[in-house]
């Protein structure tokens, strides 16, 4: 395939960026700062990718590997405090968690 | 015609994910995403990832993406509209934020970096194994502690008191 690396860098960037920017516009919302989280890390893996296949090497694809065993881990425990938190609260809304507000 | 078609998975990747992240409702978001990882799994096989490609739409699309939308479903969160949107002043510091990303790249690339000759290498699925199970042995130990941790810790959490 005949695409540079920076291509793949620069889609991987931008799409870096909307996930950056789903976490801090929608703050408010516990869901969907989890999924502008989600996007952050596959603009990751994306990068890794790239590199993997630019140089040839196995270890970006063995790293992208692991990047989804964490994300999976990660996606779990979240989503489960997520419920414990609506079952205490009835909402997402971070604003109603301020329990440990001084 | 693959770098044709690797514009084009990103064209779609893109937008997938600018309407995922400017969706008025969890739901909805959560199925442009798909789409864009779906789209994200074939730029991978065009990189020649063919396996990677695999565990995306099998883990990311198929497991993780679901997870979300159980969870979402399970919550019977309030109607859209009582939801907290995102205001103007929300989208401020993230559209700032972009921007510093997208600015700094618009700098990186009028500044003619060294030109690296295109193309890719295409990485067999033998020599991925090998990489994973001989060199990388005790990361994938290490992984699968950390997924037993996490299915402990969820079932924790998400127990009935």
């Amino acid at each position: 395939m005949s695409v540079p690396l920076s291509h793949v860098l620069i889609v991987a960037s931008l799409m870096f960026a909307m996930g950056l920017g789903c976490v801090v516009a929608w703050r408010a919302n516990v869901i969907m700062m989890l999924i502008g989280i989600e996007i952050m890390l596959n603009a990751v893996m994306l990068t890794f990718v790239g590199g993997s296949a630019h140089w040839g090497i196995a270890d970006g694809q063995l790293f992208s590997l692991m990047l989804m065993a964490l994300t999976s881990a990660e996606v779990s425990l979240a989503l489960a405090m997520v419920v414990y938190l609506h079952r205490r609260k009835n909402t997402v809304n971070t604003d109603q968690f301020d329990s440990m507000k001084g | 015609m693959e770098a044709t078609l690797f514009y084009i998975l990103a064209a779609v990747l893109l937008t997938g994910t600018l309407l995922a992240i400017t969706a008025r409702q969890a739901v909805r978001s959560i199925v442009y995403l798909v789409t864009s990882f779906f789209a994200l799994a074939l730029m991978f096989y065009l990189l020649g990832a063919p396996l990677i490609a695999a565990f995306e739409v099998i883990i990311y699309a198929g497991a993780i993406m679901v997870l979300f939308l159980f969870v979402i479903m399970m919550l019977e969160l309030e109607s859209p509209e009582k939801l907290p949107q995102p205001h103007f002043t929300n989208w401020l510091p993230a559209l700032l934020l972009a921007g510093a990303v997208v600015g700094s790249l618009v700098v990186l690339l009028c500044s003619r970096l060294r030109a690296v000759p295109p193309g890719f290498v295409e990485i067999p699925v033998r020599q991925f194994a090998f990489a994973l199970f001989k060199q990388y042995g005790v990361a994938v130990e290490v992984v699968s502690m950390q997924l037993l941790f996490a299915l402990v810790g969820a079932l924790y959490l998400g127990r009935r008191r």
